[in-house]
């Protein structure tokens, strides 16, 4: 168990800078997840953290000490890359216990360890097979024994769940959580979804372009996302933007931000804001009804699945509290 | 699932794989019969004539002691040619694979000797190694040494060897890289973060998973050092001395063309022919079976 932080951590693939300067710091047994579209550095990062990629500038500290120069397996990590990479010649248990032969681990120890791993993980049954007789699910239940037997200061997950069905990933995502609040190690998440990183964080980083553009409680960025990028990322339907200036009213910063669970439909007399509709989703819990203003812009309102649904092609007015709207400046910054 | 196409009628399959049977039919099977039909007759030395011996030549080789000497030499002879052969190509692969910048040209390099015929790479080294006038042999005199490989049956031996491998390394070379490549680099990072260095990677994670590409590459380079070397050992040592680099393949041709004993010319070649399906029969039922595929 360890702390982990990152001091302004910098790298370029020659003259190509891909991650600006990232400041992050992780306390003891706390869940962080990256999350950022593709190419946004964020798998860069956890390799970085991992020893396998070197840091161009700034510092990597694990538990305090710099671990910018030591070797992966002198770092006291383990990961869980996407493709699982299951050591395809060896059989589960080989695999998990891997790690612990080449650190010279008794054998009854190792036997116990992997037994523990393996009943964690519902693994028992498959303890003999090779990774090409289990299914997705239960190789990434193997890739995870393997990282867990080590028993390290930190995990390194590099989008786990992507190569999984929809279903078996909520399964896992559960499963990854219940483990982690389990073994209180401290873990470090990279994802492009952003459902899992609501889901799992303790605190989350949202990666832009190399950037850490908000680094908080996944209900705090919710709700008070600190750029337009990170708004319109976190959150599913993502939030409306609106130029502020076709609005012509309370018009700060350049475009206003508004979440369609906070947009009403309403009679068109009592508002100066309307649409016709283009379609509707009804989801059973709640619709998501997609409007196209006067002037051609894009608005997704969300409502919940007892109210009228407004029939395609009707005009309708739409309104919110000004409380819950979002002013971003042309930098993309929050004013 | 494996996908097969089917055909309606017979002939154009047939068709299909006429040329290669052609092929094999006028090149391989025609003269193996010829040879097995001979290697039960004596002609006289002037070839108008043939007298059935039965297996009479076969009994008067395997009493031959130079015979009995040349099947050690052809064993000494192929396990030294793929021993050398395949460490060089896999050493110069793993360095390759990890190379980032300037591997193409690097490939390029090793790759040339493959374009060099046998007979000419026996010529390459022999002048470098001849015993007045090569460069080496001249070096190894200003050391002190008297490299003389036409009287020391070892030196011979090292000669054709080292000249067998080399134009091979490069062959082996593409095929291990490709081997190499074709790793998943995750898998290698894994295991580099369960803890293991280089050399234990390599052993325990990289060569388990090029097994395939090594099993391949034995089968094909034992029957490279048993048949295609005659070049090499035609032009460097012509099997001397006193027959130390005389394997098997040069053994018939010594015995058949030059010594005009056809008989027991064809008798060793049929012993060859069976010797080689022997050993890739044992090949793919042994070893294949502790390769991970």
């Amino acid at each position: 168990m360890a702390t982990v932080t990152l001091d302004n951590v910098r790298k370029a693939f020659g003259k190509t800078q891909v991650i600006h300067g990232v400041d992050l710091d992780i306390a003891d047994g706390e869940f962080i997840v990256i999350v950022g579209p593709s190419g946004c550095g964020k798998s860069t990062l956890l390799r970085m953290v991992a020893g396998l990629e070197s840091v161009t500038e700034g510092e990597i500290r694990i538990d305090g000490a710099r671990v910018n120069e030591a070797e992966p397996m002198d770092r006291d990590i383990a990961m869980v890359f996407q493709n699982y990479a299951l050591y395809p010649h060896m059989s589960v248990f080989d695999n998990m216990a891997y790690g612990l032969k080449i650190a010279g681990t008794p054998k009854d120890e190792i036997a116990r360890r992997v037994a523990t791993a393996a009943g964690m993980l519902q693994l028992e049954p498959y303890l003999k097979r090779r990774p090409r007789e289990l299914s997705g699910g239960q190789r990434q239940r193997v890739a995870m024994g393997r990282a867990i037997v080590r028993k390290p200061a930190v995990f390194l997950f590099d989008e786990p769940l992507s190569n999984l069905d929809a279903k078996l990933r909520v399964q896992m995502r559960l499963e990854i959580k219940t483990l982690q609040r389990e073994l209180g190690v401290t873990s470090l998440y990279v994802t492009h979804d952003q459902v899992e990183a609501m889901t799992l964080a303790d605190r989350m980083v949202v990666m832009n372009a190399g950037r850490a553009d908000q680094i908080g409680r996944p209900l705090d960025v919710y709700s008070n996302p600190k750029t337009e990028f990170v708004a319109g990322f976190i959150g599913s339907p993502p939030t409306n933007f609106l130029d502020a200036a076709r609005l012509g009213r309370r018009a700060k910063g350049a475009r206003l931000g508004i979440r369609p669970e906070h947009v009403r439909i309403v009679p068109e007399a009592e508002t100066d804001l309307g649409g016709t509709v283009a379609y509707a989703e009804p989801l059973g819990a709640e619709t998501l009804i997609h409007l196209r203003t006067l002037d051609g812009q894009a608005i997704t309102v969300r409502q919940d699945g007892a109210h009228p649904i407004p029939e395609e092609g009707a005009t309708c007015g739409i309104a919110w509290e000004p409380r819950d709207e979002m002013h971003f400046a042309e930098s993309g910054q929050r004013v | 699932m494996e996908k097969r196409v089917t055909f309606k009628g017979i002939w154009l399959p047939l068709l299909l794989v006429a040329p290669q049977i052609v092929i094999t039919a006028v090149f391989f099977f025609y003269p193996a019969g010829q040879a097995v039909w001979q290697s039960l007759f004596i002609p006289d030395p002037f070839g108008l004539s043939m007298q059935y011996v039965g297996l009479d030549n076969f009994r008067f080789l395997f009493d031959d002691p130079f015979y009995r000497a040349s099947f050690v030499t052809t064993a000494v002879f192929s396990i030294l040619v793929t021993a050398v052969s395949m460490g060089v190509a896999l050493y110069l692969a793993v360095l390759a694979d990890r190379l980032i910048k300037g591997s193409g040209t690097y490939r390029t390099l090793l790759i040339w000797p493959y374009a060099v015929a046998p007979a000419v790479a026996g010529v390459l080294w022999l002048f470098m190694f001849n015993t007045r006038v090569g460069v080496v042999t001249w070096y190894l005199g200003l050391l002190g040494y008297d490299w003389n490989h036409v009287l020391n049956d070892g030196e011979a031996m090292g000669l054709v060897v080292v000249a067998s491998a080399w134009g091979r390394i490069s062959y082996n070379f593409l095929f291990f890289l490709a081997g190499l490549q074709a790793i998943p680099r995750s898998v290698i990072e894994a295991a580099a973060i369960d803890g293991a260095r280089f050399w234990t990677r390599f052993r325990t994670i990289v060569f388990p998973l090029l097994s395939p590409t090594t099993f391949f590459l034995l089968v094909v380079n034992i029957v490279y050092a048993f048949f295609e070397t005659f070049g090499v050992i035609h032009t460097i040592t012509s099997g001397g001395p006193q027959q130390a680099t005389t394997i098997l393949v040069y053994k018939v041709y010594s015995d058949g063309f030059v010594g005009q004993d056809l008989g027991s010319s064809a008798a060793q070649s049929v012993v060859l022919l069976v010797l080689v399906s022997i050993l890739t029969i044992i090949q793919f039922r042994y070893i294949e079976r502790r390769v991970h595929y």
